[in-house]
């Protein structure tokens, strides 16, 4: 077998052809064989290398990594002699790592273990053959030809699969409901509804690597006896729509969707639904009765997805991170699996980190880092240096967690003991400058937003959470307020309908439990800890540092501002909108917040 | 955006044409409303009333899940429609001032469109490209790290 020491990759999609890069793959051929080296540098054809091309064509050279545009036939000699006679690079026409800036995914950093993200990047998510050059559709075969329906439910239960939408459930184990259940046809449904505000792992999967996914789902659909599969995308995700859509006409036209996958007695086939812009339709059921073409409304269960789901019939509902985890599950094995993680939760997870970190994006670290970990290593600490205040985990109906918890290991039980969920691996960081009433009051907004308003508990009760919450940050809060607060998290939480109900008060109870001063202090004292609530700050000029420059006055949009040059000038409070402008303009730093 | 009269058709033969194409199963209607919310820039009444008699489904049904979904409007919209996100990452990462500077700009609250019919400003949520907030959509273009002094600029490249 021939070895050679260089590999020229030369790109060859269509825009690229258009330029010459056939034209470039024979100059090249033609050079190595007249420099004696047609033994030592192998050429070969790729699809497209990194982003779109600007100037091209492009071509890669390993393993020195350089990735070169631009070029004509007529430099090819310089390039050959330069790169490979005398081992240097030849500058001129290295592309430009002006780097299509990602900025929300990176290189992986300190303590990341990809397996979900791992082709994110590599491949062309619109091309099929990138996938299957990286072992794709390998476990599809191996599922198909060697292993039998309830041997790959029992693979996926050793590895410890669980739900990665957040309730982590047993993967295996529900995949072996629905086999037993009764009923034809029977549903592989993937949860692509990822609403929770912060979270975007499931969104860079669809786009990025989108056969992980429906490879997952055809395994699945084998395991758990299925014949027809949906994945219901929200709609505000429309490039993930796009690209899954062309996945899967891709895989059907290669015989891995539909009629006789492979050449087996195994059929399958998969369709998109798009979402419509409603956040409980991440719900199970809720989901299930979008696709049915109704309101999002939840039902109560039992009875269960599994025995009566969409259109009564045995549904199986997998998040899209849970489902992409299936095929290298199945090529590495249950215990390569089970051998990452912690406790009970195997595996790795997917993390969306957002709010005042220095790195904010997207991560995959295994199950046991701790928080402190996730936020200082893998995130580079709070942007401006500032002090950490407080960490949302799990999305909208997660708890905030306080410095104390910070050595938390991320799993599911131990979120959950800490009165936050895992959720859908969203992790919204705050600083010492964010008000945790204005927080709840935030989180509550949206939840009562999203309320699809079928149940009283949370139709109703989240309104009256959200009423007191900004009474008390505009500076109206009464004693009681905090027992109310309290007795209605309780009723909501023990008697809504659904998820979104049961967990909408989880910010407000978490902030009441941990920050408990700054709602004293909003309601007895009428003051804001952290200067954010506008009826409860005042801006003040310092006298002694004031310089009376005006810069401050000839500002202010509602001229609030009076004073004479030189002098130390004072600010109206009756008429001050607290818009912030003077505090940030001042140069002496003379202006500050009570 | 609002047009009452795409490619000659009037608004109920492009609905006809719509359940053609696409079936008149009940599962269908989403994906309906959809279609003719992007044409139309809503769903009117003369639209709900095509659908009704093509699919047989009752327009009081129609009418519940045309509201139940935020990315559908029973409301004509402006000619630009600004969404801007409102969700938690954005509010942390200076969205509440962006959202100030663009309802002091535009002149409108949450849900208005303006008189001459140019703009709708509405809130939307997380869009899941959180790692570039605060993010404004106007159309179909999504800018990010939007601070409040851009947004002056970003109106101006619509007419």
């Amino acid at each position: 077998m021939a070895y050679f020491r260089s590999h020229v990759l030369v790109s060859i999609d269509p825009v690229c052809v258009e330029k010459g890069a056939y034209d470039l793959i024979r100059a090249l051929q033609d050079e190595l064989v007249k420099q004696g080296l047609i033994d030592e540098v192998e050429v070969l054809e790729t699809s497209r290398i990194g982003n779109p091309v600007s100037e091209g064509p492009d071509l890669m050279v390993y393993p020195e990594d350089v990735h070169y545009t631009n070029l004509t036939v007529k430099d090819i000699p310089f390039l050959v002699e330069e790169q490979f006679l005398k081992g240097r690079v030849a500058e001129e026409f290295v592309h430009e790592a002006e780097a299509d800036l990602d900025e929300e995914f990176s290189a992986p950093r300190s303590k990341e273990v990809r397996v979900v993200l791992k082709n994110i990047g590599e491949i062309d998510p619109l091309n099929i053959e990138d996938y299957i050059a990286l072992d794709g559709y390998m476990a599809l075969g191996k599922v198909l030809t060697e292993m039998t329906p309830e041997k790959t439910i029992q693979v996926i239960l050793d590895s410890g699969l669980r739900g990665r939408g957040g309730a982590g459930f047993p993967t295996g184990l529900k995949w072996r409901f629905i086999r037993a259940a009764e009923g034809e046809p029977k549903y592989m449904i993937c949860n692509a509804d990822e609403g929770d505000p912060g979270a975007f792992a499931n969104r860079r999967v669809l786009e990025g690597d989108p056969h992980s996914v429906i490879e997952g789902m055809i395994i699945g659909a084998y395991a758990a006896g299925s014949s027809q599969g949906y994945v219901y995308c929200r709609a505000e995700y429309p490039i993930a729509v796009q690209t899954l859509r062309i996945a899967i006409d891709q895989a059907r036209s290669l015989g891995l969707l539909g009629e006789n996958i492979l050449g087996t007695d195994f059929s399958f086939d998969l369709e998109v639904r798009m979402g419509a812009g409603a956040f409980v339709c991440g719900e199970e059921t809720a989901l299930m009765a979008s696709i049915e073409g109704k309101r999002g409304e939840p039902r109560p269960r039992p009875p269960f997805p599994a025995q009566k789901g969409l259109w009564q019939k045995p549904s199986n509902i997998n998040n899209v991170e849970t489902y992409a985890n299936v095929p290298k599950i199945i090529l590495n094995g249950a215990e390569w699996f089970a051998s990452m993680g912690y406790e009970k939760s195997k595996g790795t997870k997917t993390f969306s980190m957002a709010g005042d970190v220095k790195n904010t994006g997207l991560i995959e670290v295994p199950f046991g880092i701790t928080l402190r970990e996730i936020i200082y290593d893998v995130g580079g600490g709070i942007k401006g240096d500032k002090a950490f205040k407080a960490v949302q985990t799990g999305g909208p109906m997660g708890g905030c967690l306080p410095e104390e918890y910070l050595d938390l290991p991320m799993d599911y039980e131990a979120l959950g003991k800490a009165g936050s969920i895992l959720g859908s691996g969203g992790l919204v960081v705050m600083d010492e400058d964010t008000c945790m009433v204005d927080i709840a009051r935030f989180f509550m907004e949206f939840t009562q937003d999203e309320s699809c308003g079928k149940c009283t508990p949370c139709r109703v009760g989240t309104r009256r959470i959200l009423e007191i919450l900004t009474r008390i940050c505009e500076g109206k809060g009464r004693p009681d307020d905090i027992d109310t607060l309290r007795y209605l998290c309780e009723e909501i939480n023990e008697n809504s309908l659904c998820g979104l109900g049961k967990g909408a008060p989880n910010p407000v109870k978490s902030t009441l439990e941990h920050f408990l001063d700054e709602y004293d202090a909003h309601i007895n004292e009428k003051r804001c800890p952290a200067k954010v609530c506008k009826a409860l700050i005042r801006f003040e000029i310092i006298d002694g540092t004031c310089t009376g420059c005006t810069l401050c006055a000839r500002n202010c949009p509602v001229q609030a501002i009076s004073g004479e040059r030189r002098q130390t000038h004072v600010i109206d409070p009756d008429i001050c909108i607290k818009c912030g402008i003077c505090e940030q303009l001042c140069p002496y730093d003379a202006i500050e917040i009570i | 955006m609002p047009v009452e009269v795409k490619g000659g058709q009037d608004v109920r033969s492009f609905v006809r044409t719509l359940v053609k194409e696409q079936g008149s199963e009940k599962a269908e209607l989403i994906p309906i409303l959809h279609e003719i919310n992007r044409e139309l820039g809503y769903i009117s009444d003369e639209a709900i009333q095509e659908l009704s008699d093509r699919m047989h489904i009752p327009t009081s049904h129609i009418f519940s899940v045309a509201t139940f979904y935020r990315m559908l409007s029973t409301e004509p919209r402006g000619r630009h429609v600004i969404q801007f996100c409102e969700s938690a990452p954005c509010h942390v990462a200076g969205g509440r001032q962006v959202w100030q500077s663009l309802q002091k700009e535009l002149g409108l609250e949450n849900g208005e469109t303006s008189a001459d019919e140019k703009w709708t400003l509405i809130t939307t949520s997380c869009l899941g490209v959180c790692g570039i907030g605060p993010v404004v959509i106007i159309d179909h273009d999504i800018y990010g790290n939007v601070t409040p002094e851009q947004v002056p600029e970003l109106l101006k490249n619509y007419d």
